[in-house]
């Protein structure tokens, strides 16, 4: 059966688990989702729900536990030293903190210089001098940074390094994990800009991570929210922060900070958020939220949901839904 | 710049250097900041700005061999706290000011339990010559828990740090703020390292605390967002001052400093419509600060004067003031 | 031109990260004390035929006239029972003992770290395991009893003494850079390589051990001191360089004979041990604060 959808990226039914001493950390349990070519999927969970792992998995830093990652009709679940060398010049991440995402030890020319000697894409030592001042000057960075090291510039700098090295191999898929989470907000919305600039110009397909909705709400295409390892809820952009159906998104929602009134309303009113977040490794029978849940029903502490969909496109993982 | 006679917290033209390798950093430029008795004044800058600097100058937490205060007071109830000895200064740490730290986990000594550390905390706010009973410090340490709702004290006091969460530990670090009758409240970005839940969490904590003690609450923040609901009052900190002062609220609505503006512009809203363009260029260097104003060499709007003098804070309206020559002809 | 001039802005900030360095180096006094006396001691080594008073003594030499002379304006030093001037013998000691220790840690230095990158990069492995329970037998055992050991199987003689310590000393650093490999390993900027493919060589002789560079150099620094003196213990008991050659160890062994009247055979030399260690070890803690390791 030839399948005509547009994924460059699926994910199908992907689990990764951690075997510890405490027990089994049930980091990602049963994922599935695909992106789009040209398109931003954003990511979106506290701490513990698996986003960070889902993103690492793909990339290949964690060999899946079970599931299928399939890019662009191709079966990739596989650590990345399993995976073609061509593979990996196509899919890159830009970690979160810049700090440890660079070598301090080494400077910016060296830190450019690796992707582009591992794939061959300079021809010699001049033409790669060459294009790494071409890609310091597309993330808008003097071409005397060359030399510096990390620790003499600046976060949001650093996180500009860490997407021109990114993007140095031409990579058609980028996973973005919390990238500007550390930065403040002008450094974020350049960055940001940035991004969005290069997805057009490149053809890029992101897998855009965070905690801030509000960030959200302007980056993605499609927004699916995790918690405790499984996704709650997958649906486009706007209809997702109009409409949001589980209890998590509600109290994730009505949660933020906002900077106007007008925010302030869409904000959904009734649900507050109440409770701890559990560890991953006692993960409560059920559904995994019902312990924080104002809205659950008996069945939710004995039986896991499925997801279903409720409208267009909007998938949702809740008892309340499924019937 | 008194809107009332009286303040609580007042520190007048502060500035602070630190003596590194390369030279002197000119961190604090004159820093002019208010807090009356009661109030909850938020203070919002990006990384960099000196916030944090200017709270540990109030606490006299500065390492004093490379930070240098060559100018400036700092008046707590008309005392200057620079000046003040250090039985006097440890009379104030113990009972009128206290600070909350960004980092919950690095503010808690790992190796004592929860108890211990709250018990200590105790008995330092009430000894004044009383012999207070160990029954009656326990019982302190966890009616104060209580007041931070954190659900079975008693078997938190048995933890250790590393087995609370990151928001009971930020629970725990307020209740040790909280112990003895506290006039003043320095929160240090108390949510920032915590998921946005429990973030959202600890701030209503706070402004419900704020509110029954009638605690002065100085919230500091990086994100415009975290301090709208919480202050009554906001100022926005650049490079090494204050920039404007304004109700919260009118800041939000009116911001009239450029770089309140192009915070604003930069935040990401909830209603979609894009990201604002951001900031050109970058804090500057304290070794060799710009002249005059600060924020000149990013100001779309930057005059002549401006690089040659400082601006003054010109009050456009009750309770707004900005420190920008665009205003100058407001007072 | 412009390939020039981005090499000369690199190589202004490596003049930059110098002059940095010294400065952080310079602000401890006794660390200027132990570069001071580290420096005058080579300059001696180097140097000894030409500023040594009286190069022959420190070979075969006879001169019974002059023997056991006490120290004098003719012998600083004295002179020793065969009436060899003892301060020129001091000379080429410390020549002696500088490149004897040099040569271990050019032994011990590479094979030691290359272990520490491979079982720290592989931790958890069986290739971990191996390389770890050996090293840690090796350290199990106290390095001067391990050295005699060896040293008294082999004939006595400098290379085998040189042997010896290498086999004792090797473990420090294979253990010290293990500890740093491992927790680098889980570091996003190691992933970020792997992540783009790049060679498992890579990895560990360029992201990894650029990271290591400080806490080795520092570790090397002191190690000096200590090598020079385990090589002069070995030699005080008999089992490291062969009369007649000038060394400080058999030089002290030697004049403990005939202390207390003749002291200063025995005396100067074990000065000069204390004197070369001792200055390794300001150096060492300096070297540690003007390339900030703290680890190791």
């Amino acid at each position: 059966m030839i399948t005509l959808t547009n994924n460059i990226l699926t994910v199908e039914q992907l689990k990764k688990y951690f075997f510890t001493y405490q027990g089994i950390v049930k980091a990602v349990d049963r994922i599935s989702f695909s992106v789009e070519e040209g398109e931003t999927f954003g990511l979106v969970g506290e701490s513990g729900s698996g986003k960070s792992t889902v993103a690492y998995t793909v990339v290949g830093m964690y060999r899946p536990t079970e599931g299928k990652i399939v890019y662009r009709g191709k079966d990739i679940s596989q650590e990345s030293k399993k995976r073609p060398h061509t593979l990996k010049k196509e899919i890159q991440i830009a970690f979160q903190d810049p700090g440890t995402s660079l070598n301090p030890a080494m400077n910016i020319k060296q830190i450019l210089e690796l992707p582009l000697k591992v794939h061959n894409i300079s021809k010699n030592h001049k033409d790669c001098i060459d294009k790494i001042k071409e890609l310091l000057k597309m993330v808008q960075l003097p071409v005397s940074y060359m030399y510096k090291y990390p620790s003499m510039i600046g976060g949001g700098e650093k996180q500009m390094v860490a997407i021109a090295r990114a993007l140095a191999t031409n990579p058609s898929f980028v996973l973005l994990d919390e990238p500007t989470s550390a930065l403040d907000v002008s450094v974020q919305a350049k960055i940001i800009n940035m991004l969005i600039r290069f997805q057009k110009e490149f053809s890029l397909s992101y897998l855009f991570i965070t905690h801030d909705l509000s960030l959200m709400r302007n980056v993605a295409s499609r927004v699916a929210i995790m918690y405790l390892g499984k996704i709650c809820e997958i649906a486009p952009t706007s209809e997702f922060f109009k409409n949001p159906l589980h209890p998590y998104t509600q109290m994730l929602l009505s949660s933020i900070s906002v900077i106007s009134d007008e925010e302030e309303a869409l904000k959904p009113r009734k649900i507050i958020s109440t409770g701890e977040i559990p560890s991953p490794v006692n993960v409560p029978p059920g559904c995994s939220f019902h312990l924080r849940c104002p809205k659950k029903m008996d069945i939710c502490s004995q039986e896991d949901p499925v997801m279903v969909e409720v409208s267009k496109e909007h998938t949702v993982r809740c008892h309340l839904y499924t019937k | 710049m008194n809107f009332m006679p009286n303040p609580l917290l007042e520190i007048k033209d502060l500035h602070v250097w630190f003596k590194v390798f390369e030279g002197i950093l000119k961190v604090l430029d004159g820093v002019n900041f208010t807090v009356q008795p009661g109030e909850k004044v938020g203070l919002v800058g990006e990384m960099g700005c000196g916030k944090t600097t200017t709270m540990k100058a109030i606490m006299r937490l500065l390492p004093m061999p490379p930070a240098i205060i060559p100018k400036g007071e700092i008046l707590f109830k008309g005392k200057d706290i620079l000046k003040m000895g250090q039985v006097k200064l440890r009379q104030i740490r113990k009972k009128e000011i206290s600070m909350i730290f960004q980092d919950p986990t690095a503010a808690l000594n790992p190796v004592f339990t929860v108890g211990t550390q709250l018990q200590d905390a105790v008995r330092f706010a009430e000894k004044s010559g009383k012999n207070t009973e160990k029954e009656d410090i326990r019982t302190r340490a966890i009616q104060v828990l209580k007041e931070v709702s954190l659900p079975d004290p008693e078997r938190v006091l048995q933890n250790y740090p590393i087995q609370l969460s990151g928001g009971m530990r930020q629970r725990v670090c307020i209740s040790m703020a909280l112990v003895s009758t506290n006039e003043l409240l320095i929160a240090d970005e108390p949510g920032t390292s915590l998921d946005v839940t429990i973030k959202d969490q600890i701030l209503r904590l706070l402004k419900e605390l704020g509110e029954k003690r009638d605690t002065s609450i100085i919230l500091i923040s990086h994100a415009l967002g975290a301090v709208r609901g919480m202050t009554d009052r906001l100022y926005v900190m650049y490079a090494g001052s204050m920039v404007e002062v304004a109700k919260t609220k009118d800041l939000f609505a009116h911001p009239l400093h450029p770089y309140s503006q192009g915070l604003l512009a930069a935040t990401p809203r909830l209603t979609g419509g894009g990201i604002g363009e951001g900031i050109d260029g970058r804090i500057p260097e304290y070794i060799n600060p710009p002249k005059g104003c600060r924020f000149h060499p990013r100001c779309k709007d930057a005059m002549p004067v401006c690089k040659d003098k400082k601006p003054p804070f010109f009050k456009v309206d009750e309770n707004h003031e900005v420190a920008c020559f665009l205003f100058q002809n407001c007072r | 031109m412009q390939k020039d001039s981005s090499r000369q802005e690199g190589l202004s900030r490596k003049w930059e990260d110098i002059r940095r360095s010294w400065y952080k180096f310079s602000r401890n006094p006794l660390s200027i004390m132990g570069l001071v006396v580290i420096c005058i001691i080579m300059f001696l080594a180097i140097f000894a035929p030409f500023v040594s008073p009286y190069p022959e003594s420190a070979s075969k030499f006879i001169n019974f006239y002059e023997a056991s002379q006490p120290p004098s304006s003719t012998y600083l030093c004295g002179t020793d029972v065969f009436g060899r001037d003892i301060l020129t013998r001091i000379f080429f000691g410390c020549r002696f003992s500088l490149m004897m220790g040099a040569t271990v840690l050019a032994l011990i230095v590479p094979v030691g770290v290359a272990l520490g990158l491979i079982a720290g990069y592989y931790r958890g492995s069986w290739l971990d395991t191996v390389i770890m329970r050996i090293t840690d037998i090796f350290i199990a055992l106290p390095p001067l009893i391990l050295a005699l050991a060896v040293c008294s199987v082999l004939t006595p003689g400098i290379f085998h003494a040189m042997l010896a310590i290498s086999v004792a000393w090797w473990p420090w650093y294979t253990r010290m850079v293990y500890g740093i490999a491992s927790s680098l390993k889980g570091e996003f900027f190691v992933q970020a390589a792997e992540v783009t493919g790049a060679s498992r060589t890579h990895i560990l002789f360029r992201e990894i051990l650029s990271n290591c560079v400080a806490p080795i150099f520092t570790k090397m620094s002191l190690d000096m001191g200590w090598v020079i003196l385990i090589g002069a213990s070995l030699s005080f008991v008999g089992l490291g360089a062969q009369p007649p050659t000038a060394d400080l160890g058999s030089m002290v062994a030697d004049g403990s004979k005939y202390l207390p009247d003749q002291w200063w055979i025995s005396v100067f030399p074990a000065f000069a041990i204390m004197l070369i260690v001792l200055g390794f070890n300001l150096l060492g803690d300096g070297v540690r604060d003007a390339l900030g390791a703290e680890r190791g």
